[in-house]
């Protein structure tokens, strides 16, 4: 008998109606919250489930409720919602012609605030490109980051890099490449120079579902185990890389999480849209990494609401109502909703915030405008363009930089 | 001082590093317990312990990947790939991280890797323990590129080479660890304590990145090489009572173009050697900057010897490698035109 090549398809295409009948979702609260030094060949079944803290009438329940004061769940729903209306105002500049290319990261917010809010300032991150947030939450002003995007006098790398391809050293942000999946692995090299060292800090490092296809992924997770890294390597499955479902990048076969039980390490699946969800598991693999217990696979089950990039035209390939159908909500909504349960919020309250940010970016972008664009500049002086391919400019580049007229 | 062959000096620079620099580490295959499958590293993780000299899975990716994080975190990691024909799977993290890390983030991040592996041919490798890829990695900006030819010389790159802030590949030309080879098959093989560069201090020193050597001085003609091809090169000169000005490139990035310039300026004919495929191999980088800094001085095209553009054949290994036969003939070409 012949066999027949197998091609993934994806739920559902374009003029079909969205179908997420293949998601099974457990209740929230239904699963067990193992101690974060478990033996990971106990908690195997731990990735075909999910956990989920925030129920549908918004209430915190069960063993993996993180038991956050309203404090910080403020501080999480601010620094979504700036996060949104950051992203909102950005296309709208990359459409205006001001920005050559921009990422969203609408629909995820919850994983980067959320998970950075779960760790310590000490804590280096290794991020995707879609994790803006990640900024946001160390407080990093949206100023700076538009001067980035603008490629202006102020882009703290000197024009070097696409929009959204931040480096923040003072905040502990990893140099974002831009070739998907390359952070996994130097997360772990990082973190085993931490174990060296004898220090306390731990890495955390992200990739889409997608680049968990790159041979990087298993490197990651190799050496991760190998050497007990204090590292935590997550997978945003936001569904789609550009127009692949995540069936093609092997999520049909097994959850992206159940990885980590061929590489001995525990492995968490988690409702990527639930804050209270995405904290938990951080500071669960946070807690066990810190102890000695080494790295933790999560899989954060998300949507990616947005198009890939500004290059890119979603309407091509899923249907157009896909985010609005997604099973597991808007992040924001759900814990604007879940504040508002415990009496520690209000819509009126919450319509104040918005309008706050909102004027917050239009100040920020005015003021970022007022340090040049990438079209009219100021701009990085030209020369820059020579400086820091090597840590002192080598005698070849002296030459080029003079036959450039520099 | 001390007689040491090329293996014997590299380890030395690796030890007299792992005593003088608390956070320089050393990993790679085979590397830790067993001292390397070329045995470079022998006896450093006895002496220093297994929390700096380590083994790893087999994964080049991963080796170089892990050294970037590290290097990141304030350590000085030196990593082995086996054999540069396995650098491969590491290719990306070189090209694409490594060397572009300091650049893309303005300065605020750099990893002070030193990547060592053993290339070239003469050992009966086949395709997968011969190749000479230094031409790639020399083309990638943001990497320093060295190739010693000599115990004295091995020692001093490399211990510049880990203190170098910035990321360098380093080439141990394999046919020369044990003694120089000078392409004559036949004739027995020797070792290094025959050789003047065979005696190496004990201690620290080095040889700064980018500069060339001249390995011996002449009238006639120069030929530029480094690794293998400079023993190859002074043995074809001397068979053929050629006066040639033999060059040690030894560092392919940065590049001393002024040494080169000043000797084919002199001779005003200039012969170039190399073990890589010829086509974009680094001696088309060379003959393009002798061209245009000593154009009006030549007295002839300039002539190169390579490896033919074949992968490496295994059988056929004395007739790929551009041995003294070749280079006499090619110096007997420049020299065939009247100036």
């Amino acid at each position: 008998m012949a066999t027949r090549l197998h091609i993934p398809a994806p739920p559902s295409r374009p003029g079909e109606r969205p179908d997420y009948s293949n998601i099974q979702l457990p209740k929230a609260g239904e699963l067990a919250r193992p101690e974060p030094l478990i033996d990971a060949a106990e908690i195997r079944e731990l990735p075909f489930s999910m956990i989920r803290v925030l129920d549908e009438g918004h209430q915190a329940i069960g063993p993996w409720n993180p038991g956050l004061d309203t404090g910080i769940l403020k501080e999480g729903l601010r620094h979504m919602l700036l996060t949104r209306l950051f992203d909102d105002r950005m296309l709208k500049a990359q459409r205006q012609g001001l920005l050559t290319f921009y990422v969203k990261s609408t629909g995820e917010e919850a994983v980067s605030v959320a998970q950075c809010l779960a760790l310590r300032p000490d804590d280096m991150l290794f991020p995707t490109y879609r994790q803006q947030a990640l900024l946001i939450t160390r407080g990093i002003k949206p100023v700076d980051m538009m001067c980035q995007c603008l490629s202006n006098s102020r882009d703290n790398l000197e024009g070097r890099q696409l929009p959204v391809l931040y480096s923040w050293k003072e905040v502990n942000f990893f140099s974002i490449s831009g070739n998907v999946g390359t952070q996994f692995p130097q997360a772990v090299g990082w973190a085993m120079a931490a174990s060296y060292k004898g220090e306390n800090s731990i890495a955390a490092s992200w990739v889409g579902e997608g680049s968990s296809a790159e041979s990087d992924f298993h490197s990651a997770l190799t050496f991760g185990s190998v050497y007990r890294a204090p590292v935590i390597l997550n997978i945003v499955n936001n569904q789609w890389a550009i127009s692949t479902s995540q069936n093609i990048a092997g999520g049909e076969q097994n959850p992206f999480a159940a990885k980590a039980i061929g590489y001995g390490i525990p492995g968490l699946r988690v409702d990527g849209n639930d804050f209270l969800a995405a904290y938990a598991a951080t500071r669960w693999a946070a807690e066990r990494a810190r102890q000695g217990g080494g790295p933790t696979l999560i899989e954060l089950y998300t949507y990616r609401a947005a198009a890939h990039s500004t290059s890119d035209d979603p309407s091509r390939y899923r249907p157009e109502d896909e985010w609005e159908c997604w099973p597991l909500g808007d992040p924001i909504e759900r814990l604007k909703g879940h504040l508002i349960s415990m009496q520690a919020w209000s819509e009126a309250e919450h319509q104040e915030l918005e309008k706050e940010l909102a004027q917050h970016v239009i100040d920020s972008w005015q003021e970022a405008l007022s340090y040049g664009t990438m079209s009219d500049g100021p701009q990085a002086p030209t020369a820059a363009m020579f400086e820091q391919v090597f840590k002192e400019l080598p005698p070849h580049l002296i030459k080029q930089r003079e036959q450039a007229g520099l | 001082m001390a007689q040491m062959n090329m293996i014997q000096a590299l380890n030395s620079a690796m030890d007299v590093m792992l005593e003088r620099d608390p956070n320089m580490l050393i990993f790679g295959e085979d590397v830790g317990y067993f001292g390397g499958v070329f045995r470079c590293t022998e006896g450093l993780q006895e002496k220093y312990g297994e929390q700096r000299v380590f083994d790893t899975p087999i994964s080049e990716g991963g080796i170089v990947a892990t050294a970037i994080g590290m290097g990141v975190n304030g350590l000085r990691p030196v990593v082995e790939i086996q054999f540069s024909d396995y650098i491969y799977p590491a290719f990306d993290q070189v090209v694409s991280e490594l060397a572009r890390l300091r650049y893309r983030s303005a300065g605020q991040y750099w990893a002070p890797v030193t990547i060592r592996t053993p290339c070239g041919g003469g050992i009966h490798g086949g395709q997968t323990h011969s190749q000479s890829p230094e031409a790639i990695f020399a083309h990638v900006s943001g990497i320093k590129t060295v190739m010693p030819s000599n115990p004295y010389d091995a020692k001093g790159l490399l211990i510049s080479a880990i203190e170098d802030d910035d990321p360098v590949v380093f080439f141990e030309p394999k046919r020369l660890y044990n003694g120089p080879f000078d392409g004559d098959t036949d004739k027995v093989a020797g070792g290094w304590n025959r050789h003047e560069k065979g005696e190496v201090p004990t201690g620290y020193y080095t040889i700064p990145i980018g500069q060339a050597a001249i390995v011996q001085a002449g009238s006639a003609l120069s030929i530029l090489g480094y690794g293998t091809m400079v023993h190859v090169a002074v043995a074809a000169a001397r068979r053929a009572g050629v006066d040639a000005e033999v060059i040690d490139v030894r560092s392919m990035m940065p590049l001393d173009i002024d040494t080169i310039a000043v000797s084919v300026k002199k001779t005003g004919r200039c012969v170039i050697v190399h073990e890589a495929t010829r086509t974009c191999g680094y001696g088309a980088e060379l003959s393009a900057q002798v061209q245009e800094e000593c154009f009006w001085h030549l007295e002839a095209p300039i002539q190169r010897v390579c490896g033919w553009d074949t992968p490496y054949p295994h059988a056929q290994e004395w007739a790929y490698f551009p041995g003294q036969e070749r280079v006499i003939a090619a110096m007997h070409e420049v020299l065939a035109v009247s100036g």
